[in-house]
């Protein structure tokens, strides 16, 4: 067997190291993949509108009036390091390391995702009380439509990882939690691609 | 397969999610000290979207382990349909509405 065939899905493959669940992964990965295709449309047209909207601003705050560098670089920090340890639980996974080492990078992941949102919320309450809430024009409309849909991605990525915390801990690595995992490190990638999207058109565009 | 296969196999596993997470922060820090620095916004503009296209390829490799000759299923033809997608419904959103609101002024 070459790597060629060990390769049959996005993301992480067990190939012989389990071999069955390998062997069901296919079909499983590529449906979920597709609906993260559809997943990445819904952003890349919440992306048009707000580009449509830069300069909406109705004489209310605008990019340099809201966003700030340090806090967007901290966010993007933390979900770059989020993707490692995503990657090191995947690896965790597919070489049997002891289901604690696994727990250990989903718990480490799950704080870096919960760290996220509390960046992202208190973003949200500070933009509020300076006067750049959803409702005051069409620009803050489209900001808080296209990072607020993000950031209820990372919030379902954490229900994700805390049900399979538990999965891992009550049933143990076996085939059909696994299946879940190689899902959720997918997703989880796929939100930080959308946020490389969001810190260069929004933040870095915006303050450029 | 042997224990020793497996072993190479996890080292190269492993230093590809590294060698992906490294790239990845270079190419954040290089998009982030432009606007920093206050370049012109023209130049900073350029800088943030080769950034940014190289990091998103550099996800897909690294992260999402898709390249170009190990993609056995429709993975990556799935991504450039979905691009084709995004770019006609994404560019003509941008297209008309920026035509129209050259109308309006």
């Amino acid at each position: 067997m070459t790597a060629v065939d060990h390769h049959r899905h996005p993301g992480i493959n067990l190939g012989h190291t389990d071999p069955d669940t390998h062997e069901q992964a296919e079909e499983t990965l590529f449906g979920f993949w597709i609906f993260l295709m559809s997943d990445l449309v819904l952003f890349a047209l919440l992306f048009a509108t707000y580009a449509s909207m830069m300069g909406s601003t109705d004489g209310g705050p605008g990019p340099r009036d809201v966003l700030e560098l340090s806090s967007s670089a901290l966010e993007t920090g933390v979900l770059l390091f989020s993707s490692l340890t995503m990657g090191m639980a995947s690896l965790a996974m597919k070489y049997k390391e002891p289901p604690a080492r696994l727990q250990m990078w989903l718990v480490a992941t799950l704080i870096l995702g919960l760290v996220f949102l509390w960046l992202g919320g208190s973003e949200f309450v500070k933009m509020a009380s300076e006067g750049a809430s959803a409702q005051r024009s069409g620009w803050t409309s489209a900001l808080h439509a296209l990072l607020g849909t993000h950031w209820l991605h990372v919030a379902a990525g954490c229900v994700w990882l805390i049900l399979s915390i538990l999965q891992v801990a009550i049933f143990g690595p076996q085939s059909p939690v696994k299946l879940r995992l190689m899902r959720l490190a997918l997703f989880w990638h796929l939100l930080d691609i959308v946020w490389i999207f969001i810190f260069s058109v929004v933040y870095l565009g915006g303050l450029a | 397969m042997s224990a020793e296969h497996t072993a190479r196999e996890k080292r190269r596993e492993l230093r590809s999610y590294l060698v992906g997470f490294v790239l990845a922060v270079i190419l954040t820090a290089v998009a982030f000290l432009v606007v920093a620095a206050g370049l012109p916004t023209m130049t900073a503009y350029g800088v943030i979207a080769v950034t940014a296209l190289v990091q998103v390829v550099v996800h897909f490799r690294f992260f999402l382990h898709i390249t170009l000759k190990r993609s056995t299923r429709d993975d990556l033809q799935l991504i450039l349909f979905t691009t084709l997608i995004i770019g006609l419904m994404a560019g003509g959103t941008i297209w008309i509405l920026d035509n129209l609101h050259h109308r309006m002024m």
